[in-house]
C-alpha cells in the first residue's frame, strides 16, 4: 500500500466510524492478531466498510473484507476504495471448480491475514437473516485452524437500505461473539445451521 | 502620520487587550464560581464513593458524575462563548442537536419508505434550522427561524412520506419523524438563538424601557443554571418528601412535591440572583417568575421523554448504543425550556416592543 492508500484508507475508516456511529461490543472475545473469519448478516452495502473500520487499527491492516467484484471493480473510484480497505474481490458470476473462490481466498490469506466474508451471500432485502451458503464450511474445513468468529451488524440497513445511495446517519451497533470451529464429522448443513444460529444469538442477546 | 505596520500592530494589540478587560467580568466570575462548585462536587462524590464504597450505591454515584462532567462541559462553553463569540455555541448545540436527533430516530423504528424524508431532515432541515438561528436577531429572518420546522417542515415530512408511496401507519410514522424534528431541533435550537437577541430593559430610576447592552451569554447562563438547579432540586425533593407520584407508569421517582418543591425554589434562586447580581434584563420579580416557568418546563421535558422511552421499552437513551452517554438524556430538560424561554423573553422584553 502507498502513502495515498493509507490516508484514504483511513479517512475511510474515521468516516464509516462517524456515518455509522457504530458501537463495537466484544461478547466472548477479544480482539487479536491470529488469523480470523468474521461472518457476518449482510443487509447494507456499507456492511463490510463498517466490521472493518469498527476494528482496531492494527488488525484492520491485516483483515481483508470479502467483496462481490461485479460492484467494487466498477469504476475507478470503487476500485480505489476496495484497494485502500484491502479488499478480496471475487466474481460471483464466474465461480467453477477450476476458479473455486474458497481456494482464491486461502492463497489471499497465507498464514497472515484474516476475513470478513458475509455467507448469506447477498444483502437481505427484509433485514431478516437468510440461509448460509456452503463457502464457509470449506474454508472451516480447509482450514480448521482458523477462527471463525460470528457478527451481527445491528442498523446498517436503516443507514444504507438495498436500493438507496445516499445515507442516513443514524447509530448502530456491530457485535462480535466467541468464535467456534468445525466440529469432528459435523455435516455441512449441521455446521452451516450452528454458524447461523450463532449470528442469530447475538442478534437476541442486546 | 501615515499609519506604519508597526503602528497597526499595535493598534490591534490594543484593541485585543482592551476587549480582553471589557469582557463580561460578571458572567465569567458567575460561571467560574458554578465551575468551582461542580468540581468541588465531582470531588466530593468521588471521597464518598472511596470512604463508603460498600455503603453507596457506585451506579447511583456513576450517574451523577456524569451529569456532572455533561454540565461542566457546558458551562466551559459557556465561557469560551463570552471570548469567542457566540458561533462557537450554535456550532456545539448543532452537534448536540444531530447526535440527539440520531439518537431519537434509531430508537423509534421508522420503516424502508422513510429513508429518503429522513435523509432530507438529517441534511437539509437541521443545517437549515441553525443557520437560520444564527440569523433570528433579524426581524424578517426570525420568522423564518420560527417556522422553518413547524410550518415547511412538518408539511415536507407528511408529503415526502406520501410520495414514497407506504400507506402503512402513515400518520404515526410523519408524527415520529415530525416530533423528532420538533424537539431535537428546532427546541434545542432556541438556546443558542438567545445570544442573537435584541433586548431592552425596564429602567426602574427613569421609569422607561431601555436597550440592553449586556452579553446574551448571560441569558444563556441563567437558562442552563435554572434547568439544572431545577433537575437538582427535583432529585432531592423527590427523595425526601416526595409522597404522591405524578404518574408512576411513565416516572417511578417524579412526584408533585418534587415538581412544586423544585419550581418554588428555583423562582426564590431567580429572585436573589437578579437581586443580587442584576445578571438578566428581567425584574426582579420577573426573574423569580422566569426561573419558576423554566424550572416546570423542564420537569414537562423529563416526563415527556420518559413516556416516549417507556413506549418503547428503554431505560435509557443511552442503552441503546453502549459507550455512549446518551445525548437525548442530558438535553430533555433543556430542550423543553428553552423554545418557552425564548419566546417569553422576547415577548416581553424584545428590542421592539417599546417602539
Amino acid at each position: 500500500m502507498n502513502q495515498s492508500q493509507k490516508l484514504t484508507s483511513a479517512i475511510l475508516a474515521i468516516t464509516a466510524k462517524l456515518l455509522s456511529g457504530a458501537t463495537v461490543r466484544w461478547r466472548g472475545s477479544e480482539p487479536d492478531e491470529c488469523q480470523r473469519v468474521y461472518f457476518a448478516n449482510h443487509t447494507s452495502h456499507l456492511d463490510a466498510l463498517v466490521l472493518w473500520s469498527g476494528l482496531p487499527r492494527q488488525l484492520r491492516a491485516i483483515t481483508r473484507p470479502v467483496a462481490a467484484a461485479d460492484y467494487w471493480s466498477a469504476g475507478r473510484v470503487r476500485r480505489y476504495v476496495a484497494s485502500c480497505f484491502n479488499a478480496l474481490l471475487i466474481d460471483r458470476h464466474d465461480i467453477s471448480v477450476r476458479n473455486s473462490p474458497i481456494d482464491i481466498m486461502l492463497r489471499e490469506i497465507g498464514n497472515k491475514f484474516s476475513l470478513i466474508v458475509f455467507p448469506e451471500g447477498s444483502r437481505s432485502v427484509t433485514g431478516e437473516l437468510q440461509t448460509f451458503k456452503s463457502g464457509l464450511y470449506y474454508l472451516a474445513k480447509k482450514r480448521p485452524d482458523l477462527e471463525l468468529m460470528p457478527v451481527y451488524l445491528d442498523n446498517l440497513n436503516r443507514i444504507l437500505p438495498r436500493g438507496e445511495v445516499l445515507p442516513v446517519p443514524l447509530l448502530s451497533c456491530i457485535t462480535i461473539g466467541a468464535p467456534i470451529w468445525l466440529h469432528q464429522g459435523e455435516g455441512k448443513d449441521e455446521f452451516l445451521e450452528r454458524a447461523r444460529q450463532a449470528v442469530l444469538q447475538l442478534k437476541e442477546e442486546q | 502620520m501615515v499609519p506604519t505596520a508597526m503602528t497597526i500592530i499595535d493598534n490591534d494589540v490594543a484593541e485585543a487587550v482592551q476587549k480582553l478587560f471589557s469582557i463580561d467580568r460578571l458572567t465569567i466570575g458567575l460561571l467560574l464560581i458554578v465551575i468551582a462548585l461542580l468540581f468541588a462536587v465531582f470531588g466530593w462524590m468521588n471521597w464518598l464513593q472511596r470512604r463508603y464504597s460498600d455503603t453507596v450505591d457506585p451506579a447511583m454515584i456513576r450517574v451523577f458524575n456524569r451529569r456532572i462532567v455533561a454540565w461542566l462541559t457546558i458551562y466551559i462553553l459557556l465561557g469560551l462563548t463570552v471570548f469567542l463569540g457566540p458561533l462557537t455555541t450554535l456550532c456545539f448545540f448543532l452537534g448536540v442537536s444531530f447526535w440527539a436527533l440520531r439518537e431519537f430516530v434509531t430508537m423509534a423504528p421508522t420503516r424502508r419508505a422513510d429513508h429518503r424524508t429522513l435523509f432530507w431532515v438529517f441534511f437539509v432541515f437541521v443545517p437549515l434550522q441553525y443557520i437560520l438561528a444564527a440569523y433570528s436577531g433579524d426581524r424578517r429572518w426570525f420568522i423564518a427561524f420560527a417556522v422553518l420546522i413547524p410550518v415547511y417542515g412538518s408539511l415536507f415530512i407528511a408529503a415526502r412520506i406520501a410520495f414514497a408511496g407506504e400507506a402503512q401507519r402513515f400518520l404515526e410514522r410523519t408524527a415520529k419523524i415530525q416530533f423528532g424534528l420538533l424537539i431535537c431541533i428546532y427546541a434545542l435550537s432556541h438556546a443558542p438563538a438567545l445570544l442573537y437577541l435584541d433586548l431592552i430593559y425596564y429602567d426602574a430610576a427613569s421609569g422607561e424601557y431601555r436597550p440592553w447592552e449586556q452579553t446574551n451569554s448571560r441569558l444563556l447562563f441563567f437558562l442552563v443554571l435554572m434547568v439544572q438547579l431545577s433537575d437538582l432540586l427535583q432529585f432531592f425533593w423527590d427523595r425526601l418528601y416526595g409522597r404522591n407520584l405524578i404518574a408512576a407508569p411513565i416516572n417511578a421517582t417524579k412526584s408533585w412535591e418534587g415538581l412544586v418543591g423544585a419550581a418554588l425554589c428555583c423562582g426564590a434562586a431567580g429572585l436573589i440572583l437578579q437581586w443580587l447580581t442584576g445578571i438578566t434584563p428581567f425584574t426582579t420579580y420577573g426573574a423569580a417568575i422566569m426561573g419558576m416557568v423554566i424550572s416546570l418546563m423542564a420537569i414537562s421535558g423529563t416526563m415527556t421523554m420518559s413516556a416516549i422511552k417507556r413506549d418503547r421499552g428503554v431505560s435509557d437513551y443511552g442503552t441503546l448504543v453502549q459507550g455512549h452517554a446518551g445525548v437525548l438524556d442530558r438535553i430533555d430538560a433543556i430542550c423543553f425550556a428553552a423554545p418557552i424561554f425564548y419566546h417569553l423573553t422576547r415577548f416581553f422584553l424584545g428590542a421592539a416592543v417599546a417602539g
